[in-house]
């Protein structure tokens, strides 16, 4: 982007920026880097997600000098540090509750990119980038809920890896060399504590290059149209988008301190204080509440292979969603239908969570088969439809544009502008 | 000579060099890949642990004690009569996972039901005596299993597993 004319103030600055221009790339990526005016709090998640990254691998790495990777020792190593470890408990309810705020904001993140279309072109990679982020953020937070082994740790990883062995031929062996045994055990407990270490460095490589990708063709915005090239329509990161960021963030610090000082176990399964048990399978399993709408979808269909390939159907079909919506319009603010059925797509995907706590039988199965066959029908049916039969309203030719004129006249008055230009 | 030979197949020394050491190269990284993938398998101490006995002289018909094998929960059921003749009644079309009641025991140990005490859904222990068909019932998602440890309804594919093993005198049994 605009990294032209900066020369580092310091002699020191200069004799390093000139060896590895470090300073120059901070300069053009976190303080000139042109940004929309226009916007809205939606778009502060990205820095929270960040903020979210690094309070978990920090506490982590703390957590990990106290934590002992053993079926034998791991719960009352995770006791150890609740009750004698200093502020051992305060860690770890970060860190615990830090995983669902995590989630909490990159659901807000995707359903943001969602009602504004920034996943479509030229944004695809962006949005690759981001799904494949949010995959390693499953994976992790799935391993990182097996340490503690308390019940729903051991159970819950009994499940899930036995999804794999749905898969035709192969399955059963896949599922043992997963195990390294013949059941979830201390094998299974040491290599998801080696993985649950090194996923979240993982996806801090991929959010440097969804970073990258997002500083090519710059950030989408309410909108949805292009910016000028003469950069009226922009304002640089800092100080405006900085303090704005900052500011968003206290107000989500406040909840998840919330959480951690007042509820830390809300979110969390009391089974998961009992020692896990491979000889009693809790009354009832449910994952923590981020993968609900997953799992409902799982045990919506009453045949193994065909609800596990569903269940990763839901997750991967996000990656094709830039070439499944055919609007040339990007965002829902002028697409009154699409407007619609995003906010049914909403809907549906809480109801899945919903369901996805309840048990699997009458009612609730009944909801979650009809839920699930909608959250398909968006993706593969409405999406490309729409594109062709909605009638978009006018979008504006710049972003200043609604705000000197309002109302309908906007799209003439836009159009003149352009011809007299 | 040698220019007419590579005018003929357009390859050229060095793009042969390249392909050539392209392809050691790539088997290398397959060799190195080999042990680092199959260090996961189970290993040596994990494999040892394949035999455990039992002794089942105070289990009174009826009656049904768990024991823990490779990990995993195994159901051993002295079954009463009637459960063995409410197994064996059921005709094969009403089956999910088509098996005699006969081939899931001993000859002449018509009783002794031994099986893998794992839902072949995804793993949960099933409850016993619970469940539309008097055997077991798996609360994770719902699968019911009859007295003979068969699915009869739920996301469950194929029946509890019964494993190698063999009575050894009428009160002990080896598995595995
Ligand atoms: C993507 C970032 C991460 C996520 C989403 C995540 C998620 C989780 C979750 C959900 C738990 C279970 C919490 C509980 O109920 O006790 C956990 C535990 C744990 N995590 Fe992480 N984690 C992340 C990064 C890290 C990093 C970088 C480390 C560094 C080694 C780490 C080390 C640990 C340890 C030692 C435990 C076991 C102690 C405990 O249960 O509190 N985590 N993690
Ligand atoms: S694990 Fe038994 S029904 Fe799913």
């Amino acid at each position: 982007m605009s990294e032209t004319n900066y020369k580092p103030t310091s002699a020191f600055g200069k004799w390093f920026d000139e060896r590895l221009p470090l300073l120059t790339l901070f300069n053009g990526h976190l303080m000139q880097y042109p940004t929309p005016k226009n916007l809205n709090y939606w778009w502060t998640f990205g820095g929270i997600l960040t903020f979210c990254l690094v309070t978990q691998i920090i506490t982590g790495i703390v957590l990990a000098m106290h934590y002992t990777a053993h079926a034998d020792l791991a719960f009352s190593s995770v006791e150890h540090i609740m009750r004698d470890v200093n502020y051992g408990w305060l860690i770890r309810y970060i860190h615990a509750n830090g995983a669902s705020m995590f989630f909490l904001a990159v659901y807000i993140h995707i359903f943001r990119a969602l009602f504004y279309g920034s996943y479509k072109s030229p944004r695809e990679v962006i949005w690759i980038l981001g799904i494949l982020i949010y995959i390693l953020m499953m994976a992790a937070a799935f391993m990182g809920y097996v340490l503690p082994w308390g019940q729903m740790s051991f159970w819950g990883a009994t499940v899930i890896t036995n999804l794999f062995s749905a898969i035709p031929l192969i399955g059963e062996s896949v599922t043992q060399w997963l195990w390294g045994g013949y059941s979830v055990d201390n094998p299974t407990l040491t290599r998801f504590f080696s993985l649950h270490y090194l996923i979240p460095f993982l996806i801090l490589g991929l959010v440097i290059l969804h970073i990258w990708a997002l500083h090519v063709p710059g950030n989408n915005n309410p909108v949805g149209i292009d910016l000028k090239k003469d950069g009226s329509d922009t304002v640089p990161f800092h100080p405006y988008i900085v303090i704005k960021d900052l500011f968003a963030l206290v107000i989500f610090m406040i909840v998840f301190a919330g959480f951690v000082f007042y509820a830390p176990n809300v979110l969390g399964h009391s089974d998961n204080y009992i020692q896990a048990d491979p000889l009693v399978t809790p009354a009832h399993i449910v994952p923590e509440w981020y993968l609900l709408p997953f799992y409902a979808i799982l045990r919506s269909v009453p045949d193994k292979l065909g609800g596990v390939v569903l269940m990763f159907g839901a997750i991967f079909i996000l990656l094709a969603l830039p070439w499944l919506d055919t609007s040339k319009v990007r965002s829902a603010v002028f697409r009154p239908i699409y407007k619609q059925f995003f906010w049914l797509l909403v809907l549906d995907v809480l109801v899945l969570g919903y369901v996805g706590a309840m048990p699997a039988e009458g009612i609730y199965l009944l909801i979650s088969r009809v839920a699930t066959a909608y959250y398909f029908i968006h993706f593969i049916i409405i999406m490309p439809l729409l594109g062709y039969m909605e009638k978009t309203k006018p979008v504006p030719l710049s972003i200043a544009d609604p705000i000197i004129s309002s109302g309908s006249g906007n799209f003439a008055a836009a159009k003149k502008d352009k011809i007299l230009s | 000579m040698s220019d007419e030979i590579n005018n003929k197949d357009k390859t050229t020394r060095r793009e042969f060099i390249h392909i050539a050491t392209t392809t050691v190269g790539a088997v290398g990284a397959g060799c190195v890949a080999l042990p680092l993938v199959t260090q996961m398998n189970p290993d040596a101490s994990v494999k040892a642990l394949a035999k455990v006995e039992v002794d089942i002289s105070n289990i009174q018909k009826g009656n049904e004690v768990t024991v823990m094998w490779r990990g995993k929960p195994i159901f051993i059921r002295r079954r009463t009569d009637k459960e063995v003749s409410t197994a064996r009644q059921v005709s094969l079309k009403d089956l999910k996972d088509p098996q005699k009641d006969e081939d899931r025991v001993k000859k002449g140990k018509d009783e002794w039901l031994v099986m893998v005490g794992v839902c072949t859904h995804l793993g949960c222990v099933p409850l016993k005596q619970q469940g539309e068909y008097g055997g077991w019932f798996c609360p994770c998602h719902g699968s019911h299993y009859d007295i003979s440890g068969r699915i009869r309804k739920g996301p469950a594919p194929v029946n509890m597993e019964v494993p190698n093993y063999e009575f050894v005198s009428d009160s002990k049994l080896i598995i595995g």
